[in-house]
């Protein structure tokens, strides 16, 4: 809590500061946890898709449920599957790596390096990282929901279940409200601060040797899992309350 | 600067220690010094002998202001730390970590620019030349491209004292920075920290205030830096051509002793 807490004052603070050096580095961030994914995303939503959305919408045609499709893709694609799914995933890629490098980075010395520079490491490494991640995912999380959407209708049709594509839209639609669509990005951002903070806090908060750099990347990466899954609590409780 | 601020400047000691203990990274209630009482005035030529895990890199760590004394009056510049402490304290002083320390995601020209972006202390096609005039100086020129882990020990040295020396800092640390070189490298950092200690062209021509802690002071025989000894706990400023075969102390002759082992 005091890492986050330190982490946000300096954002707050420096956010003027070395704007030539942080801004590439939250474009890197953005990319590694954003843009290089897209193929893996593009995979698992084909894959969700065809598992979850094709198989609901075939099974609620035969029983005959068609007029609940709408509310059932919303509550487990947008609301539950699609933001922890895509939070989950960019943990097993960049949240890893991040981890694992500044683990490295910490085990090196180079903290102290930077320190001795006048350059504040939260500043630079951690900030770019968080605010690259919290984007990262949540741009992610909304290509991830289009395309398991889209690819559930695509195994629909393809499966010969009649629901016209204006029809299954227009049920989607209804289903969501404005309340979603906040949530959702407070959602998919606050996934991404977290994974953030405990992947770097776990990597340079403390002093620690190359041996250790594996163990300190399993803790940051089973740390993020359940904090990312208590968050997910806390969001349906907001959902059973508003 | 005015001409009486600039005379005030240069009467200010560099570093001036009182009664100060020095703690180690590993634990931080230990003393691995104690009782150091030093003054460096500005423009002189330090060499610190110590044997392996006396305190070298724990004391240096501390007199750059990235630790806190555990005990006693630390001025550094003139300011008191870590009471008087601002960033603009650490862009005056320059240390170089034993190995260099260079930042394995960036190439060796960007680990020098880092800090020179991160400061924007000049534009961007003058911190271009100034990277440029700094791997002209350290010889880094044909490894600007390379990542660090791929250049060699010896080299991610220079890179260390390339990327200090960017700022152009009043005070240069150097820890152990002659440990495992080629004779080659033992004679271009010789006489470079001969020409940082009676001023260099690229730096301004101010003498710098170095200070240099190693495990063996044989290579500074003959030449005129103020020499100290530091172990058990003790710091000793012997002062500048000290003759150390009539010097009583215990310590010094432990430590000259080790090193002659450790020549023959």
């Amino acid at each position: 809590m005091a890492f986050t807490l330190i982490t946000l004052a300096v954002f707050l603070t420096k956010r003027k500061v070395a704007t030539e050096v942080t801004f590439p580095s939250i474009r890197i961030e953005l990319a590694g946890a954003g843009l290089r994914l897209l193929p893996m995303f593009l995979f698992m939503s084909a894959a969700l898709g065809l598992a979850v959305v094709g198989q609901a919408v075939s099974w609620m045609g035969r029983l005959g449920a068609n007029s609940y499709l709408g509310t059932i893709l919303v509550v487990v694609v947008v609301r539950e599957l699609g933001p922890l799914l895509t939070a989950l995933l960019v943990l097993s890629r960049a949240g890893a790596r991040n981890a694992i490098d500044l683990a490295t980075t910490r085990a090196l010395g180079e903290v102290e390096a930077l320190e001795a520079l006048g350059i504040d490491p939260i500043h630079y490494i951690v900030v770019p990282r968080v605010i690259g991640m919290s984007l990262g995912v949540f741009g992610l999380t909304i290509y991830f929901i289009l395309g398991v959407l889209g690819f559930g209708y695509l195994f629909a049709f393809l499966n010969g279940i009649p629901l016209r594509p204006s029809e299954y839209a227009n049920q989607i639609a209804d289903a969501l409200s404005s309340l979603d669509f906040v949530i959702l990005t407070i959602k998919s951002l606050a996934y991404g601060a977290v994974i953030g903070v405990i992947t770097c806090y776990q990597g340079l908060a403390q002093p620690l040797r190359l041996v250790e750099v594996s163990r300190a990347s399993v803790r940051a990466l089973f740390q993020s899992v359940m904090a990312c899954v208590l968050l997910d609590m806390l969001f349906i409780l907001v959902y059973l309350f508003v | 600067m005015t001409m009486s601020a600039a005379v005030a400047h240069q009467n200010v000691p560099a570093i001036e220690m009182v009664g100060v203990s020095v703690t180690g990274r590993d634990d931080l209630h230990a003393a691995v010094l104690e009782d150091v009482n030093w003054r460096v005035a500005p423009g002189e030529y330090w060499v610190i002998g110590g044997m392996h895990n006396s305190g070298k890199s724990d004391f240096l760590a501390m007199t750059a202001a990235l630790a806190p004394p555990q005990k006693g009056t630390y001025r550094l510049l003139g300011q008191q730390m870590p009471a008087d402490f601002t960033d603009q304290i650490r862009l005056r002083v320059g240390l170089v970590f034993d190995g260099g320390k260079p930042l394995h995601q960036l190439t060796v020209a960007e680990n020098v620019l880092l800090p020179l972006r991160y400061h924007h202390t000049l534009g961007e096609s003058a911190n271009a030349e100034r990277v440029r005039e700094m791997l002209e100086l350290t010889g880094l020129s044909p490894l600007a491209a390379r990542m660090p882990g791929t250049i060699g020990r010896s080299w991610e040295k220079r890179l260390g004292l390339a990327r200090a020396l960017v700022l152009q800092p009043e005070l240069l640390l150097l820890d152990d920075p002659l440990s495992g070189l080629d004779s080659r490298h033992l004679s271009w950092w010789m006489g470079f920290l001969d020409k940082l200690s009676t001023g260099h062209p690229l730096l301004n021509n101010r003498p710098m205030t170095l200070v240099i802690a190693v495990h063996n002071v044989l290579p500074w025989r003959g030449r005129s830096p103020s020499l100290a000894v530091m172990g058990n706990k003790r710091f000793l400023p012997l002062g500048r051509k000290p003759d150390l075969s009539t010097v009583s102390e215990p310590l010094v002759h432990e430590f000259l002793q080790a090193e002659e082992v450790e020549v023959s």
